[in-house]
């Protein structure tokens, strides 16, 4: 490993380090536009100039690589300086350049505070200029509903363009005309199509490219900070959730290697207005068919008299897909204690959890586990549309090491080429028996990966396409010593922590689907839902429907009484993803009206049933909760299942139906009911539609 | 350089006739297989040929959807090179002014004037009768005979306004022109005649040459006297 010498210190590093990139394990500051770590290497920003002792110019630290340094006379190390007169000149030089054309509107720029363009201005930049010729002018363009531009500023350091062309796999943006006359812009200024596109608001080091929806709402040090975790999707993306007040104004991401590195979805990040819009800020009754605004008191007592009068077996409880641990927990606790057994918190009616154990319902090989695999197959997934962000990490692999990836279920676009086997389980089954090209792909990798979608496994026959996945995935040799390959992709963020405590059935009790069709049939007649929207109302039948959740949306159009809960940037709580890594959320604003945090509601409600939950407090119950899973209680960690329970899952493999597999994310901006109150994600929505209309035309 | 943009006119579809698609795909096989995009240059300048001088959309998508690549790539490629036109060139001809340094001191300004007398106020704009445009470039290499105009394939030099202005009347009527020199010039031998080695007692004698070998090099320095004392012994190696 070749050794280099940086403001004097010696230090070895890697091969292929790039002097930027030494310069920062020596900790010396090297500051940059268009040097990116998770992106190509571009080096035309010229910020990262140093000195390299013996060359007769300054270089550009970020697109050298230490190896290109020769050593000295006698054998010693390369030296840079990072710190010299002449990095300083350098430095003030291109910083002057830079702002030949970038206008001098920092008061009115939506970057302001936070730009990286203001801060090495300030830090590396000169007091004064030598231009004093006109600025450039440059059209402002439109890239999509999210994104807004503000072209004068741009500095061209194509990140954005490497970005979406790289992690987001659309060609997209790219930049036109060349020298002062360059610009970014899309193709004569269509949309941006990718789903991760929201990132280049992050990676923009100055203002051209800002976020239309936030636009000119707030400055960045007006806000409060809170770091929590997305449940758009079942990835658990990290975010940092930034309120004013009560309102949240907007969510960046936060940088977590092992979930989502630095990006998160359009969804996850402008997802925020529809908190602000449809919510339940009151309980109501259902009076004479009409919903009337009540007390928390009468709301409670009309439940306690409806629950009271009904047989434990008549009653069914449902659980959402955006729920905490905590609040789930308390439910299946307190429906435990009044001896309710139809329990269930996969809305989507699929069988994981009843079979095969922990390693039955998760990611195994976690998210970071896809840059290890060597063949990838996706059963019954469009992970673009259900888990934009893996996808992303799909994408990595395929792009970096060339991955096979073969696709039984929908030919859609995943932004990455694969093989196309199949569209549904007999394609699955040829696998299983060993026939097809793929399965040979499978078989030679030295880590395979199968994963299996919620499209494949909510249909009727979910419990066979899981165990022949199972089966599959052994007889692939997907199953073995450091390496468990078989992955179930999620779509909701709180499935895994649902099956992690065991919200399923009790022994004779009644699933998702059979409570509907109990209910449709009246033999339920009465079902709790903890912010369940996603299922088909009109099965509800006559039943007695309580709502607990946060916005009026299915659920609460067909309920008979609503509990007004938080929403999740409102409430602390345990999420699992879809890997089965528990990870913690913050209250970063507070529920509007009189909402409540859903544990203490339920809570509250238990001790008027007589059957008063066991805690007081929030750390009360999770003392409680760690008690019934431990793993819980390691937060953030990866906790990894035992594969043995997969045997007992592949055994179970039996005949599927033959209907095509599809994925169960019709629309990426409308899947849960916070996504359809915001404005946002209708509008993209709708551009969206139109777009796949003319494509078809 | 200016900023560029496609035209506002743009016809709606655009094909390769037969054989410029046989050479397309000629062009095409010869980038490996999975390099296609390689071909986009000589594409595009075939589309541009065939488009009457310039780019239209529809070419710049028919190049992009033959060679898979998006449209953002090509169009990329159609605006940086200034040599792609993106907007309808005269149809008799486009006349390129080389306005560079040598051009310019030697009358370059004179011929843009009378482009703009003869054709249009602005450079990539359409005389009248859209017979004519005209833009200024950068050096075209023939600054021994400058001023000097491109159009399309051909240069004309030497040039005078009158000269130029007689170049474009010709080009309108159809009367053939001749490329090169318009001042009666061969080629960029000196204007006027020889100037130098003009005397042709010079050329009476045969031309020869006298080898002239290099002095030997000095006879080897003699070696230290402790290493000729024992030829055995290896040399210290220079550490």
């Amino acid at each position: 490993m070749p050794k280099i010498k940086i403001d004097g210190s010696e230090i070895e590093v890697e091969n292929g380090t790039t002097l930027l990139q030494a310069c920062e394990i020596a900790g010396a500051e090297v500051p940059r536009f268009c040097y990116h770590e998770r992106l190509s290497i571009a080096g035309n920003c010229r910020m990262c100039l140093v000195e390299v002792k013996g060359t007769p110019k300054p270089q550009a630290s970020c697109a050298m690589s230490v190896n290109d340094l020769r050593p000295g006379p006698n054998g010693e190390p390369p030296e840079v300086f990072t710190r010299t007169p002449q990095v300083k000149k350098a430095r003030e030089g291109v910083m002057e350049f830079l702002l030949i054309n970038h206008p001098l509107d920092c008061p009115i720029c939506d970057q302001g505070g936070e730009c990286d363009l203001q801060d090495q201005a300030m830090a590396y930049g000169i007091d004064r200029n030598r231009f004093h010729e006109n600025k450039r002018a440059v059209e402002d363009k439109y890239i999509g509903p999210l994104v807004k531009t503000s072209m004068n500023r741009c500095i061209q350091c194509t990140r954005c363009v490497r970005f979406t062309t790289e992690v987001g796999g659309v060609e997209d943006l790219g930049a036109i005309g060349r020298g002062e006359d360059m610009e970014i812009t899309t193709y004569l200024e269509r949309a941006m199509t990718s789903e991760l596109q929201g990132n280049v608001i992050d990676l923009c080091p100055v203002g051209a490219l800002t976020s239309k929806p936030y636009e000119f709402k707030a400055r960045p040090w007006e806000l409060r900070k809170t770091e929590t975790i997305d449940v758009m999707d079942a990835v658990g993306s990290n975010i940092r959730v930034d309120a004013r007040g009560r309102e949240v104004m907007r969510i960046l991401p936060r940088s977590n290697d092992d979930v989502n590195e630095e990006w998160i979805t359009d969804k996850s990040r402008f997802v925020w207005d529809g908190l602000k819009s449809q919510r339940l800020d009151r309980p109501y009754i259902r009076e004479m068919g009409k919903l009337r605004p009540a007390t928390w008191n009468e709301a409670f007592a009309r439940i306690a008299e409806q629950i009271k009068a009904t047989a434990p077996d008549r009653i069914g409880v449902l659980m959402g897909d955006l729920n905490s641990v905590e609040e789930m927990y308390s439910l299946k606790t307190l429906a435990t204690q009044l001896g309710i057994g139809n329990v269930d918190c996969r809305q989507d009616g699929s069988p994981l959890g009843e079979a095969g154990g922990r390693a039955g319902y998760i990611f195994n090989p976690g998210i970071a586990g896809i840059e290890r695999a060597d063949a990838i197959l996706l059963i019954g997934t469009n992970p673009r549309m259900e888990a934009a962000v893996l996808n992303a990490r799909i994408r990595k692999a395929w792009r970096n090491r060339a991955v096979p990836i073969g696709v039984i279920g929908e030919h859609a676009d995943l932004t990455y080429r694969y093989s196309y086997l199949g569209a549904g389980p007999d394609t699955l089954v040829e696998l299983v028996e060993g026939r097809g090209d793929f399965i040979e792909k499978l078989k030679n990798a030295k880590a395979p990966l199968i994963i299996v979608g919620a499209g494949a496994i909510s249909r009727p026959d979910g419990k066979a396409v899981l165990a022949n996945a199972a089966k599959l995935a052994q007889a692939c040799g997907a199953i073995k010593d450091g390496w468990n390959g078989f992955a179930v992709l999620h779509t909701a963020a709180a499935r895994v922590g649902g099956l992690d405590i065991c919200a399923l059935p009790a022994q004779g009790g009644r699933s998702t689907r059979e409570i509907l069709a109990g209910a449709s049939s009246g033999d339920i007649d009465f079902v709790y839902l903890l912010g369940a929207d996603e299922i088909d109302m009109a099965s509800l039948g006559r039943a007695f429907v309580v709502y607990q959740g946060t916005h009026g949306d299915a659920g609460a159009h067909r309920a008979d009484v609503i509990l007004p809960g938080a929403a999740y940037t409102e409430k602390s709580g345990t999420f699992v993803n879809t890997e089965g890594r528990a990870q913690l959320a913050y209250r970063a604003a507070f529920p509007p009206g009189e909402a409540r945090e859903d544990w203490a509601i339920l809570r509250a409600l238990s001790e008027l049933l007589g059957k008063k939950l066991p805690w007081d407090s929030l750390d009360q119950l999770r003392a409680e909760l760690y008690k019934v899973a431990p793993h819980l209680a390691r937060i953030n960690q990866l906790v990894p299942a035992d594969a043995a329970g997969l045997q007992e899952l592949a055994d179970r493999a039996g005949a599927m139906a033959s209907d095509a597999f599809h994925s169960p994310v019709r629309d990426f901006y409308l899947t849960n009911p916070i996504t359809r109150a915001s404005f946002t994600m209708a509008e993209c929505s709708a551009l969206r539609h139109r777009t796949r209309l003319q494509a078809a035309e | 350089m200016s900023v560029r943009r496609l035209g506002p006119d743009q016809p709606a579809s655009f094909e390769f006739t037969e054989q410029n698609l046989a050479w397309a795909r000629a062009t095409i096989a010869k980038y490996p297989p999975g390099k296609q995009a390689s071909a986009v240059l000589p594409v595009l300048w075939r589309a541009q040929e065939q488009n009457d001088g310039w780019i239209s959309r529809a070419a710049m998508e028919y190049v992009g959807r033959m060679l898979d690549m998006a449209y953002i790539r090509v169009y990329e490629i159609a605006t940086f090179y200034t040599m792609f036109q993106l907007s309808p060139v005269g149809s008799k001809a486009h006349i390129q002014v080389c306005g560079t340094t040598p051009c310019m001191l030697r009358g370059a300004e004179d011929l843009k004037a009378v482009c703009r007398r003869k054709i249009s106020p602005d450079a990539h704009q359409l005389s009248a009768d859209g017979a004519f445009s005209w833009e200024e470039v950068e050096c075209l290499g023939a600054c021994v005979n400058a001023p000097m105009v491109q159009i399309f394939k051909d240069t004309y030099e030497d040039l005078t306004p009158e000269t130029f202005e007689k170049l474009i009347d010709d080009i309108a009527a159809g009367r053939p022109v001749k490329p090169g020199p318009q001042n009666g010039r061969q080629l960029s031998a000196p204007e006027g005649g020889a100037t130098t080695l003009l005397d042709n007692s010079l050329y009476d004698k045969p031309r020869t040459f006298e080898r002239v070998e290099a002095p030997p090099p000095p006879p080897p320095a003699p070696p230290p006297s402790n290493a000729a004392a024992d030829p055995a012994k290896p040399k210290p190696e220079k550490s």
